[in-house]
């Protein structure tokens, strides 16, 4: 099928991001990632009969955050409500989340979040904001390959989440990927959550249909169980090709939710029951009414850290980052924090995001990992920097450096001692080197003399290699200019 | 008389002066216990060696002479709905049977530092669905008044055993009237405080928005002591108030002169037995005689209360009730697979009106039925609550019959669910207002007791209490005894030492 005819992909994504709180959402077991199983559980998270749940508050003013920085509309009044059904990593067999229906608004409504895609602006608007408890977690035990019984871990029941929906505007899976770096960053910024697919702090559900070219929509499936970045671009990539090949064959695509397997790369139909489920939304009689008054949300809204896109435009304006520098750095707030705590100490702005998006960010992609997993440190950077324009060591050498530094870590100065990387910038002990250099290559120099300018450089490269790199290149480059032309 | 039948006011004199002992008072309530509970089955389960073992902290507490808590040494008998650490909490259902909380509900926390003993567990139509406690899955309880008819309920146990004097007091719970319901059935002193005013934390639920724990005892004053108790702000319960908790007993003695009592309407038409309503009217006249202002209020949504309770408390329960699945605790029937065990330990775990009420739930909140049903019944809701706002523009307390009929046969409405649900009629409309509602003895009718209910604005109980204190004090009602009671009583209690 070629591009031209080639049907428009429509996505529309669900975000569960977990929420940074020491404590559960109704009840004040503590939030551990990792702990043994059943340790972080209480009467009110393993649902027993006549707990009752109450309201984490920094859960609340977590969700309100997000949404008044998505830019959404805050309900003065919001509900929780009760979404009923039958799983057994659901102590209560009901899930106090907030449904949208009439009078009752969730948290936040009618948002957007601007991102870029191939340095272009976009926007998706965000069709919700709303906070719900999660469920526990299955563990299904088996015997050669069989799985013969299950058992439940309530510790990550009632852990606080907060789920986001955006409306279907996404056109690609680029664009979802994007997307999700973006909301990513921001959710970083507000310190609201971790937002690591692989950890579970953020899982991404997706809508996926194609518009056929007369505009109309088509059946949407659901594409769940992608654990990564990389998992959804590939699972929407494969499902839209999925559709494309059914509709192309003169199938219909059939409205049902599939799981993304990424052994196989595929998505597979999951069993289903023959009717929608019900899940008898009501409001949850055990808690009052959200009541988030105007002078609440001006609080949230004056405290809120500097958002990606007011940093994006001061690194441009204010710093003369380029846009793709700031991009870069900015969707990466930890790489962000980095910067500016480089910053602070080394106000050269543009070395440091050259620095940072170039060498650093090389020596991060290849072990894949962050910068705050590494052991470089702000200082060490700037002491490296520091070295390059104290003329004590190349830039050449510190490239040299840098993974060590990066890796390991340590002092910069300590360490160009240690390897005795210091470079040499006493003219009297280059000149005896450019000396025999010259006399060494007589034709070379012969050359430049007549003029040709890129016989210098094979001079100059000679004294390097002589110097292991320690030499100052611009004082021999001096220096061999004045004895040749001299 | 054995200590077991004096009201609390007069055993904390009584424990006070040394005239007897935690132990003895104990004793002659298991005393009492073992004499008539095999008739009465007021009690799931006698917390007999724990209760020992406190009371003899509080004897010599009081030997001693020592500064004590203000219910110390008094026993309690404690509805099984109510979750008591370490102690069986059935809620009258085979679904929990055997099932001992690993926490204790606010309520007992609050007892326990009044220094009241937990006496026991008494019976419930499960999971307080009913009106006759006829619904628990471990048998009826009967009418001490008459074994032959039911106490009614949900919170017959506790009634019955108050009024045998079995306890001196106990805990109830009332989401339709299940505390003052059965008070009236049996002739005591039962108190449904305002919605959010004691806390919820730790009551099985039913129908959460209507739930709330009260006192039944056999004085008014009684019943204040016991709401000074529990009363107050939990942090664990969302839905309590924060709402300053005045001084009930204070309240008792401001007499009822001068207080406007509404004469709802509703309450005296036909439907009501004939001796109901003339023990209603007289006692109407007493409180006019005590210098109470009367007028005739008016509560005309009254007639939809029973069906929106019916909506409202059986869709919350159907969605409360799911977690008895099989997987944590209680009663597990084993399948195959998962979806299978759920359904055959709720069919073997629930009786018939758990059951039909569950169902009833679930349709009312199901896809397409919400708005009709849900919906109007929170409408209607609304409307009940403004009658009684509008009454009490011009009153300051509305009157009702406790219940339209005295105590009936056992088995007489088992098989007619609507004729049950009509029991509750005068009581369901103060739940669905989240008001303050008390009954009192006032007379007797076919040689059963009849309740009158007075039902104040939210959080005004001491004016509720104060009225009713008044009335019981004119008369002496509350101080007859069932016939039984007396008979039983004699021979092992009359030592003390049981």
């Amino acid at each position: 099928m070629s591009p031209a005819t080639a049907p428009e992909m429509v996505i529309g994504l669900e975000i569960h991001v977990q929420l940074q709180t020491a404590s559960k959402m109704f009840c004040g077991c503590a939030v551990t990632f990792g702990a043994p199983p059943n340790t972080l559980i209480c009467p009110v998270c393993l649902g027993l009969p006549g707990a009752l749940p109450v309201p984490n508050c920094r859960a609340l003013e977590l969700g309100l955050r997000t949404a008044v920085a998505l830019g959404c509309r805050i309900a003065p009044r919001s509900h929780f409500h009760r979404k009923n059904y039958y799983y057994p990593d659901l102590p209560k067999n009901y899930q106090i989340s907030q449904y949208q229906y009439m009078d009752h608004p969730p948290l936040g409504v009618d948002g957007w979040l601007e991102f870029t895609v191939d340095g272009a602006q976009r926007a998706v608007r965000i069709r919700r904001v709303h906070l719900e408890e999660d469920t526990g977690k299955l563990i299904h035990v088996e015997r050669d390959g069989v799985v013969t019984h299950t058992r439940v871990d309530y510790n990550r029941s009632g852990v606080p989440l907060m789920e986001i929906v955006t409306q279907p505007d996404l056109r690609s899976p680029a664009e979802a990927r994007e997307f999700l770096v973006a909301l990513r960053a921001l959710l970083q910024y507000l310190e609201v959550s971790s937002g690591r697919m692989e950890e579970g702090t953020m899982r991404v559900d997706a809508n996926v249909s194609l518009r056929a070219p007369d505009g109309s929509f088509g059946t949407r499936t659901e594409v769940k169980n992608m654990n990564s970045l990389r998992a959804v671009e590939r699972a929407l990539a494969f499902e839209a090709a999925r559709q494309a090949e059914v509709l192309a064959g003169g199938g219909a695509v059939v409205q049902e939710t599939r799981h993304w397997d990424e052994r196989r790369q595929i998505t597979f139909a999951s069993r289903t029951k023959e009717e929608a489920e019900d899940y008898r939304y009501f409001p949850e009689p055990d808690l009052p009414p959200i009541v988030v008054d105007e002078a609440w949300v001006e609080a949230v809204r004056t405290t809120l850290p500097e958002l990606p896109a007011q940093k994006r435009a001061r690194y441009v304006h204010t710093l003369g980052l380029s846009s793709y520098d700031a991009e870069l750095i900015v969707r990466q707030p930890r790489l962000a924090a980095f910067f500016e705590e480089a910053l602070a100490a080394y106000p050269h702005a543009k070395t440091l995001a050259n620095w940072l998006t170039g060498d650093v960010a090389g020596i991060l992609n290849a072990e894949g990992k962050e910068i705050d997993e590494v052991a470089l440190r702000p200082e060490t950077l700037v002491a490296m920097l520091r070295l390059i324009d104290e003329g004590r060591i190349s830039g050449r050498i510190a490239k040299e450096l840098l993974p060590e530094l990066v890796l390991t870590g340590g002092d910069p100065a300590a360490l160009v001692a240690k390897r005795d990387l210091e470079q040499i910038s006493d003219a009297a002990d280059l000149q005896r080197l450019v000396d025999r250099v010259i006399a060494d290559h007589p034709e070379p120099a012969e050359e430049f003399r007549r003029g040709k300018e890129r016989a210098l450089a094979f001079l100059v490269g000679q004294v390097m290699r002589e110097t292991r790199g320690r030499a100052n290149p611009e004082l021999v480059n001096r220096l061999l200019r004045e004895r040749l032309r001299g | 008389m054995s200590p077991a039948q004096l009201p609390v006011a007069d055993l904390l004199l009584r424990l006070r002066r040394r005239q007897v002992a935690p132990s003895e008072l104990l004793a002659a309530c298991l005393a009492r216990i073992e004499a008539l509970d095999g008739t009465l089955r007021a009690f799931l389960y006698v917390h007999g060696e724990a209760a020992r073992a406190e009371a003899r902290r509080w004897d010599q507490a009081y030997a001693r002479g020592e500064q004590v808590p203000p219910l110390a040494g008094i026993p309690v008998a404690v509805k099984d709905v109510i979750a008591t650490r370490g102690v069986p909490t059935t809620c009258g259902s085979r679904i929990l049977e055997g099932w001992r909380p690993p926490y204790e509900a606010t309520v007992m926390t609050r007892l326990r530092e009044a220094g009241a003993i937990l006496l026991g567990k008494t019976n419930t139509d499960e999971f307080a669905m009913g009106s006759s406690t006829e619904n628990s899955a471990f048998g009826p309880t009967r009418n001490p008044w008459d074994p032959e008819r039911v106490p009614g309920g949900s919170s017959g146990g506790s009634a019955a055993a108050v009024a045998a004097g079995m306890a001196p007091c106990a805990l109830g719970t009332d989401t339709g009237g299940s505390i003052r319901q059965p008070a009236g059935l049996c002739g005591i002193v039962g108190l449904k405080p305002t919605y959010g005013r004691v806390s919820r934390y730790g009551l099985v639920a039913y129908g959460s928005s209507l739930d709330q724990i009260g006192p039944l005892t056999r004085t008014v004053e009684d019943a204040a002591l016991l709401l000074q108790v529990l009363a107050g702000h939990d942090p664990r319960d969302a839905t309590s108030a924060d709402v300053p908790v005045p001084d009930y007993g204070e309240a008792l003695r401001a007499g009822i002169a001068g207080l406007r009592v509404g004469i709802a309407r509703e309450g005296l038409d036909e439907g009501l037995q004939p001796g109901v309503r003339a023990a209603i009217l007289q006692a109407v006249q007493a409180l006019a005689e005590l210098g109470a202002g009367l007028e005739e209020v008016t509560l005309p949504t009254i007639e939809y209360a029973l069906p929106t309770y019916y909506l409202v408390a059986t869709a919350e329960a159907s969605s409360n009730l799911a977690r008895y699945d099989g997987v944590r605790y209680g009663l597990r029937v084993e399948a195959s697979e998962i979806v299978a065990m759920f359904s055959r330990t709720r069919e073997a775990g629930f009786g018939p009106e758990v059951k039909r009420r569950i169902m009833l739930g679930t349709y009312a909140l199901s896809a397409g039925f919400y708005e009709a049903f849900y919906l109007k019944a929170q409408r209607a809701r609304t409307l009940v609550r403004r009658d009684f706002e509008r009454a009490f523009e011009r009153v300051d307390l509305v009157l009702l019959p406790t219940s339209p009929t005295v105590a009936f046969r056992l088995g007489e409405r088992v098989a007619d669910p609507l004729q049950m649900y009509l029991a509750d009629i005068f009581t369901i409309p103060v739940n669905l207002a989240g008001l303050p509602g008390i009954s009192v003895p006032c007379g007797f009718s076919e040689g059963l007791p009849v309740g009158l209910q007075l039902v104040g604005r939210p959080f005004d109980e001491p004016t509720v209490l104060r009225a009713a204190a008044a009335y019981q004090e004119a008369t002496d009602w509350h101080l007859q005894r069932p016939p039984l009671a007396e008979a039983g009583a004699g021979g092992p209690a009359g030592g003390g030492r049981g």
